[in-house]
């Protein structure tokens, strides 16, 4: 009973806009802090590392939901995976954005200097470069333009993502010795992929060939299953 | 109705005409003012050489100090807020983030306090607080802090010369080295129990670099007693070197023979050196150092500031480090 109402609710036509303003609120907390100077004595350093954790969270909970959906058998969740995948790219860039502008400001001479310079920064940059093109077909259209299988093919990016950007944290606190925070954010985003590696082992031990996830197409448009 | 005609130019009565030589003193009056303006500016500069320039915050207990003459030891510069200095703290024994010492440090006892003066010195013994705040007058010296992470701040500090203790405790020939170690009680300091750095904090100094007249054995900030946060209750300032090197909350100071081990230079020896003075032409390997965030008054949208070689204080200190290759020896 819990498990229909609750799939009910993630089906609620308010469901979605909840999650999307949920999804925005951290950015538009930033955004009113900075402008009311309240992120601290240096609120530089306040954005470009909450917009950096950001980041980091939102690319969690996109990877969290095809194990969840599998778990619990709520195939619903997979309308939420386009959106927070999205935004994972927007945290992404508007971090970018913030140490090129905030740290940098905007000489774009010195940014490409460091970018070439410092290992820690060269991984995020890569990180969030994969993550565009995958930004850039996420819509239905640019699905069925390149047929399931190839756009599968290239949305597993995010498998490489991932242990990047967790490598440019980790490279970063490297700096101080201070491993506890990337140590979280590499527990659970390894779990997350280490799920994926148990699954497609099991299915390989019954001899059967893994069911992919499949791209998930807006309800009302055709699937591609 | 109030309809104006024009009746064309109307004169004024001659009584009301400014008399020319009046008029020509117009701008020995401007002069005059200007003059008194700026005087009134310059009185406050002058007494500034007089009295300490900060006022009290009003939280801790008062420690004032006169205003220091020695060269370099007051800083133009505007003062960084007390309330940033005072909650925007690297105290790993308190927590790694900037904003948990200010937290956390309420635990930290500061009396009874016994600082220990140990190794190659002919008078070795163990200091009690309110002997060392008595050892010599307090004065206030107004320093830029520039922190290894690229940020700074002005900071008014209260203490005297670290020179003033080592000439008391006679260091003997051996003596090449001070090494500074600050508290480790896990019981008092929570951030202990990680293991980012090796405890107890340790750091060291020229014994040149330490007998320089800038060198500041620090009881207080803002004419008050340190707050814990900020290394309570005394502390090292060295001021044209990072801030790491100016260990707080001091426990012992030995005199050694060779370069202390410090515990930065341990976890990290590529990226912070020995000598760690400020230069804008040695990068930290994960950052340039070449510009820095001055807190509490450079804006989100405002280019960072040029960083000076010494942190400004080369006139001062440079001859310390003549022939010495600082690319090298960073």
């Amino acid at each position: 009973m819990a498990r229909i109402r609750f799939a009910k609710l993630l089906q609620h036509p308010v469901a979605k806009p909840l999650v999307f303003a949920a999804a925005l609120s951290p950015f538009a907390w930033l955004a009113w802090a900075a402008f009311a100077n309240a992120l601290g004595a240096n609120p530089a350093e306040a954005l470009i590392r909450s917009t950096g954790d950001w980041t980091l969270r939102f690319l969690a909970l996109t990877l969290a939901v095809t194990p969840l959906r599998v778990i619990t058998g709520q195939n619903q969740l997979l309308r939420f995976r386009r959106m927070l995948g999205l935004f994972t790219f927007f945290y992404g860039t508007v971090h970018v954005l913030s140490y090129s502008g905030f740290d940098m400001g905007f000489y774009w001479g010195d940014i490409v200097r460091d970018i070439v310079k410092r290992p820690f920064i060269l991984a995020g940059f890569s990180a969030l470069l994969l993550m565009a093109p995958l930004a850039a077909t996420s819509f239905n259209r640019a699905i069925r333009a390149m047929g399931a299988k190839r756009w599968q093919g290239l949305h597993r990016l995010i498998y490489v993502v991932a242990p990047v950007a967790l490598l440019h944290f980790w490279w970063m606190r490297a700096g101080k010795n201070d491993f506890a925070e990337p140590a979280v954010y590499i527990a659970i985003i390894g779990v997350l992929l280490g799920w994926r590696v148990w699954r497609r082992w099991q299915d390989e031990m019954k001899g059967t060939r893994m069911k992919d996830s499949v791209p998930f197409i807006r309800s009302g448009s055709t699937r591609t299953t | 109705m109030l309809i104006r005609t024009d009746r064309g130019y109307t004169h004024p009565h001659s009584s009301e005409i400014t008399p020319r030589a009046v008029y020509e003193r117009r701008r020995d009056f401007l002069k005059l003012m200007a003059g008194g303006v700026a005087g009134v500016g310059l009185a406050g500069w002058a007494t500034r050489e007089a009295l300490a320039a900060t006022v009290a915050p009003g939280k801790l207990a008062r420690l004032p100090g006169a205003a220091s003459r020695e060269p370099g030891a007051m800083a133009a510069d505007p003062l960084t807020p007390y309330k940033d200095v005072t909650t925007y703290n690297n105290f790993y024994e308190f927590g790694t983030d900037k904003a948990s010492p200010a937290l956390k440090a309420g635990t930290l006892r500061t009396r009874p306090w016994t600082v220990s003066v140990e190794g190659a010195i002919a008078k070795p013994g163990v200091f009690g607080i309110e002997e060392l705040l008595k050892l010599a007058p307090m004065e206030e010296r107004i320093y830029r802090l520039r922190c290894v992470e690229g940020w700074s701040m002005v900071i008014p500090w209260v203490g005297f010369p670290l020179r003033e203790l080592i000439k008391r405790v006679q260091p003997t020939g051996n003596a090449k080295f001070v090494q500074f170690v600050t508290l480790a009680d896990e019981r008092q300091m929570p951030g202990i129990r990680s293991r980012v750095l090796p405890w107890p904090y340790s750091e060291g100094l020229r014994l040149d670099e330490a007998m320089h007249p800038l060198t500041l054995l620090t009881f207080g900030l803002y004419g008050e007693v340190l707050p814990n946060q900020n290394g309570a209750p005394v502390r090292l300032v060295v001021p044209w070197k990072y801030g790491f090197k100016s260990a707080k909350s001091l426990a012992k100071i030995r005199f050694v023979e060779s370069k202390p081990a410090t515990s930065w230079e341990t976890v990290g020896p590529q990226e912070y050196g020995f000598y760690s003075n400020v230069n804008p032409d040695v990068d930290h390997p994960r950052w340039s150092q070449a510009s820095e965030r001055r807190i509490g008054e450079d804006g989100l949208f405002q280019r960072k500031r040029r960083t000076e070689l010494f942190n400004g204080y080369g006139p001062q200190v440079a001859s310390l480090y003549a022939g010495m290759d600082l690319k090298k020896n960073f």
